[in-house]
């Protein structure tokens, strides 16, 4: 099957989902983005790479924090970005998503973020696209959050560079969560020997360990002898179906404290893409300790999103 | 008109014969198989030379969109399209708008239909008011007015004590009750098998167990009332094995499957193909092969096409807001053709699995080509490739997963009580 997501000479014309990407791109994201990571600190946070391209951030779901990164990236790129929250206008007027992004095309843009709460939401798009344009999906329904797949691994390595010796748990709602997906690919393609997931089976999809993960359902056994830890995010509407029984037994049987962190090794990392329910999925202590490394995740996710755009408008 | 059908592989797996055959009719009947009739002089003599002759087709599923669905399709546009693919028989199910729940729809239905004049239409009544799963239709009425048996289309009843009361108003009268089984709960929000592509995509799955639950109960239910059962569109494996079983024990049922269900799983939704986007979904490779069996050992009793024709606007969307469904009428036949010859069925045998086994279930005399039955025929080239296209089908629906592809078996002619209504170009 040929990846929607590269160029017949296979380099990245849109980034789509994290699965089926070959490494040498990933490697070449994270090394762009390592590059950028400096740009924040100079006196003038911008480069010129993206001058007089314009970057089109579609919402179709609201997100501030992810919008916001990927337009404080844009911007330092130097590109003119336009926001655009479908969700709350021309959709409620019927428009179909072809329309908006038929019209968006016509003024001009260079460059889709795109969020969806469809899975699938960003390749549609993307195959429907003029030619000229890039796609980036920014979330779509539970299928993929590739850039914060993306942003995750970097922090990892940055923290855990000997990435094929490392034991990492995702714990919580993979089932429902884009990012988890995401992750999981990112860390196998880059050769992370073990990957595990840590839920109760109703937070998991059916055939889960098809995705290369190791499956547990007792956090304390999963979490033994960890190198990373990256919790999942648990929207509060979970608890309203059968699917949980309390925000209250959750955070006893899968929420982070320090007594079950103390399990992973001493050194391990903590990570959570955010936002945060403390004391739901994590413990204060946990989320604020020395072991926790949630700030840097958001530092690190603007220099990722300039890797990406600035590779993607490079292979125009 | 008496017309001759000369040179052609004549098969007709319920009267028996394969074997080089001409046909001959008269005043729309089939009145001599093989032998001239004395003084037979034809007016008509259509030369079938390398095609095979069969009894027209004989299709279960067949949505015509009218009334309310007309800018899908229309009932012209799907009857010259059910023409082209050789069916000269096809039920209808309920759910068009308004849904098929009084008498006087299904008369204008069936009046429409003989107004075009190119294949017979059986509507299936809807079991429900308005597919509502809470009060009956007026079945007699119905049943008087040309409905051939009652259905729930893609809705399934929720409440049991209302299906079993169905059933057992439906036994009182004969009738026959369509179920498509799936446990409303279990599938609710799914639009994908819920296995490894789902899980991969992050699509809502449908569970095999929503379907084994409904049959187990359909099973029961029709074990305590004694009503006839036609199971529809089976998916599973288990659901195979559970009807192997139901029928071994006696009971009276039967089942089909879409012939879409013969060629795909859930794999071929790829990166999101929307077209892949069928009820019921498509499952494992390990189903598919089981599906093929029990149509190969007459487990399931028919194939149809389930025909959907879905507008362009419902399929341009993200996979799980695209509407489900698929043209299929006029690829029933090579979709038939294709998986005998991958089973190594015999021709007999996979002409009997759209002809006269849908025609028993339908309780019509159609399906066979006996002397003295309608002169419904349908002639085509086994041998002849076709690629599907959107301008290669008559159908207003031109949304089919298998856009692109190359299929043996092309109809060539067709004849409906002994007029031509279809002849290829």
């Amino acid at each position: 099957m040929v990846n929607p997501q590269l160029t017949k000479d296979g380099k990245l014309k849109h980034l789509l989902s994290i699965e089926g990407l070959p490494r040498a791109i990933l490697d070449q994201i994270l090394d762009t983005a390592e590059s950028f990571v400096g740009v924040a600190e100079r006196e003038v946070k911008k480069v010129p790479l993206l001058r007089g391209k314009t970057v089109c951030n579609i919402f179709f779901e609201n997100s501030t924090r992810t919008r916001t990164t990927f337009e404080i990236a844009a911007k330092r790129l130097s590109a003119d970005v336009l926001n655009l929250n479908v969700g709350t206008s021309s959709q409620a007027k019927g428009e179909t998503i072809l329309d908006t992004v038929n019209n968006l095309t016509a003024m001009h843009a260079d460059m889709f973020v795109v969020r969806h709460s469809a899975s699938g939401a960003a390749h549609f798009i993307a195959r429907h696209a003029a030619p000229h344009i890039h796609v980036i999906n920014a979330g779509d329904g539970r299928h993929a959050h590739p850039t914060q797949g993306l942003l995750d691994v970097f922090t990892v390595r940055r923290y855990k560079p000997q990435m094929h010796n490392l034991r990492v748990a995702l714990v919580g709602d993979v089932l429902h969560s884009r990012v988890a997906r995401s992750e999981i690919h990112a860390l196998t393609i880059l050769g992370v020997p073990e990957v595990r997931v840590i839920a109760p089976k109703t937070l998991l999809p059916e055939h889960v360990e098809k995705l290369g993960v190791q499956v547990y359902h007792d956090m304390r056994a999963g979490l033994k002898d960890v190198d990373v830890i990256m919790m999942l995010r648990l929207q509060n509407e979970r608890m309203q179906g059968a699917l949980l029984p309390s925000a209250q037994e959750y955070f006893k049987t899968y929420g982070l404290t320090q007594e079950k962190l103390a399990l992973a090794k001493p050194d391990a990392i903590v990570m959570h893409p955010g936002p945060m329910n403390r004391g739901v999925e994590i413990d204060s202590s946990v989320a604020d300790g020395n072991q926790s490394v949630i700030l840097p995740q958001v530092t690190y996710g603007i220099a990722v999103r300039m890797a990406v755009m600035a590779i993607l408008a490079g292979n125009s | 008109m008496k017309i001759h059908i000369k040179n052609g592989r004549l098969i007709d797996p319920q009267i028996g014969i394969d074997a080089k055959r001409d046909l001959f009719i008269a005043a729309g009947k089939v009145i001599s198989i093989g032998n001239t009739p004395d003084g037979f002089a034809a007016k008509q003599v259509i030369d079938a030379t390398g095609l095979i002759v069969c009894p027209g087709l004989v299709d279960l599923s067949a949505r015509l969109r009218e009334p309310g669905f007309e800018y899908k399709a229309t009932l012209e546009s799907e009857l010259k399209a059910a023409v082209a693919g050789g069916i000269t028989s096809l039920a209808c199910p309920p759910d068009t708008e308004p849904v098929l729940d009084e008498p006087g729809l299904v008369e204008m239905l069936k009046h429409r239909a003989r107004q075009l004049n190119l294949t017979h239409v059986y509507p299936l009544g809807a079991l429900t008011r308005q597919l509502q799963g809470k009060h009956l239709t007026e079945m007699c009425e119905l049943s008087e007015a040309g409905c051939v048996g009652f259905s729930q289309a893609d809705i399934p009843i929720a409440d049991t004590q209302v299906l079993w009361r169905a059933l057992q108003y439906a036994a009182t009268f004969g009738f026959t009750i369509w179920l498509r089984p799936e446990e409303v709960y279990l599938a609710r929000g799914g639009v994908a098998h819920d296995g490894e592509v789902a899980a991969r995509l992050g699509l809502n799955g449908i569970p095999s167990t929503a379907e084994t639950l409904a049959i187990a109960t359909i099973l029961r239910l029709a074990k305590e009332t004694g009503t006839k059962v036609h199971l529809c569109r089976l998916s599973t494996a288990e659901g195979v094995d559970m009807v192997r079983l139901a029928k071994k024990q006696g009971l009276a049922i039967s089942c089909d499957i879409a012939a879409t269900h013969l060629h795909l799983t859930e794999h071929d939704i790829g990166f999101f193909d929307a077209h892949c986007h069928l009820k019921p979904p498509l499952r494992t490779q390990r189903d598919m092969a089981a599906l093929r069996a029990g149509l190969q050992d007459g487990t399931i009793n028919a194939v149809c096409s389930d025909h959907t024709p879905v507008d362009d606007d419902s399929k341009l969307l993200p996979f799980a807001e695209s509407e489900a469904g698929a043209t299929g009428l006029e690829l029933l036949l090579p979709l038939t053709l294709k998986w005998a010859q991958e089973n190594k069925v015999d021709l007999s045998t996979a002409i009997e699995r759209v002809t006269s086994a849908p025609a028993k279930i339908l309780g019509i005399d159609a399906g066979h080509l006996a002397v003295g039955s309608d002169a419904d025929v349908c002639m085509f080239d086994p041998d002849r490739y076709w690629q599907v296209e959107a301008k290669s089908l008559i159908s207003q629906g031109k949304n089919t997963p298998f856009l692109g592809l190359e299929l043996a078996g092309k109809v060539r002619h067709t004849l409906l009580q002994g007029h031509t209504v279809y002849l290829a170009p």
